[in-house]
């Protein structure tokens, strides 16, 4: 094994990721594509600090920065579905194109 | 060798559950495919000897989706999957677009060549990480603590029913009375 099939992994995660974030209308399950894309993130941390740099610990930091991005991200997303639910009735993306150039 | 098999099989299965979050009827069963893809992840951390981490992934992954059940529950239009459901929009674009990012995301893992690792493994990897938070990489650990704290304030106004304009703003949702009618611009007009 090698740093190689390693990042593979984690391109293929967030590819699958990626497909969720762009296709899914409800909000719910967008986090969850941004979710995959930063477990992504984590498999990538973890082969760069095994494979290139286990002197220092950046790639084992870089997967606890992933984490609290991964709380906040959920945090906030969800506090804006409630609001917009509140407000609207809305928890889809299409019906909340007001800003749609 | 039980290396290689683990990360090959923990690899495909975590791949495959990430791919099914997407393609399962209910809301539920994707939330814990997601919590499977999370926990196949976690292996591999054990597989390069990060215990720690891995263990920390498995707690706050698990912990995260028990939260992410609940938001599913209250928003979901199909419970339990009791009826097949297509929420997609730009099914073909999103699939071009994926497929396109994953090609040029190997071929760039496989073509670039990396660096070779300089130095061995430290004896500890748990203990370079703690030592890492608490003298380098502890300014950064202090922003972290202010920006949570920011989330926290910033996601309790936002939910809150009365909204970030306080008491006194019109209502949100106004009562169906002719004056507010008049002067009520609904701005999501196509429902």
């Amino acid at each position: 094994m090698n740093l190689q099939v390693f990042l593979v992994l984690a391109a293929a995660l967030f590819a699958a990721g990626l497909y969720g974030a762009l296709s899914q209308q409800s909000i719910v399950m967008i986090m969850m594509g941004l979710e995959l894309m930063i477990n992504a993130v984590l498999v990538g941390a973890v082969a760069f600090w095994y494979y290139a740099w286990p002197q220092q610990a950046d790639g084992q930091f870089l997967v606890l920065l992933a984490m609290v991005v991964m709380a906040i991200e959920m945090a906030m997303g969800f506090a804006a579905t409630i609001a917009i639910f509140r407000a609207r009735d809305v928890d889809m993306t299409d019906l909340a194109a007001d800003l749609k150039g | 060798m039980w290396e290689v098999i683990a990360f090959w099989v923990l690899a495909v299965l975590a791949v495959a559950s990430g791919i099914a979050v997407f393609r399962v009827d209910s809301m539920a069963r994707a939330t814990f495919l997601l919590l499977a893809s999370f926990l196949f992840v976690a292996g591999e951390m054990l597989v390069l000897e990060l215990h720690y981490l891995g263990a920390l992934t498995v707690l706050m992954m698990t912990a995260e989706m028990a939260i992410m059940a609940v938001f599913m529950i209250m928003f979901m239009m199909n419970p339990a999957g009791l009826e097949p459901m297509e929420m997609v929009h730009n099914k073909r674009g999103a699939l071009v677009i994926s497929v396109a990012v994953f090609v040029a995301l190997t071929a760039a893992a496989l073509v670039v060549p990396w660096p070779e690792r300089a130095a061995p493994h430290p004896s500890d990897a748990t203990h370079q990480l703690g030592e890492a938070i608490m003298r380098d990489k502890m300014l950064v650990m202090m922003v972290v603590g202010v920006g949570l704290f920011a989330t926290m304030v910033a996601a309790t106004l936002l939910a809150t029913a009365r909204g970030r304009y306080g008491e006194h703003a019109a209502p949100s949702r106004p009562e169906p009375s002719p004056h507010a009618h008049a002067h009520h611009h609904h701005a999501g007009g196509d429902r």
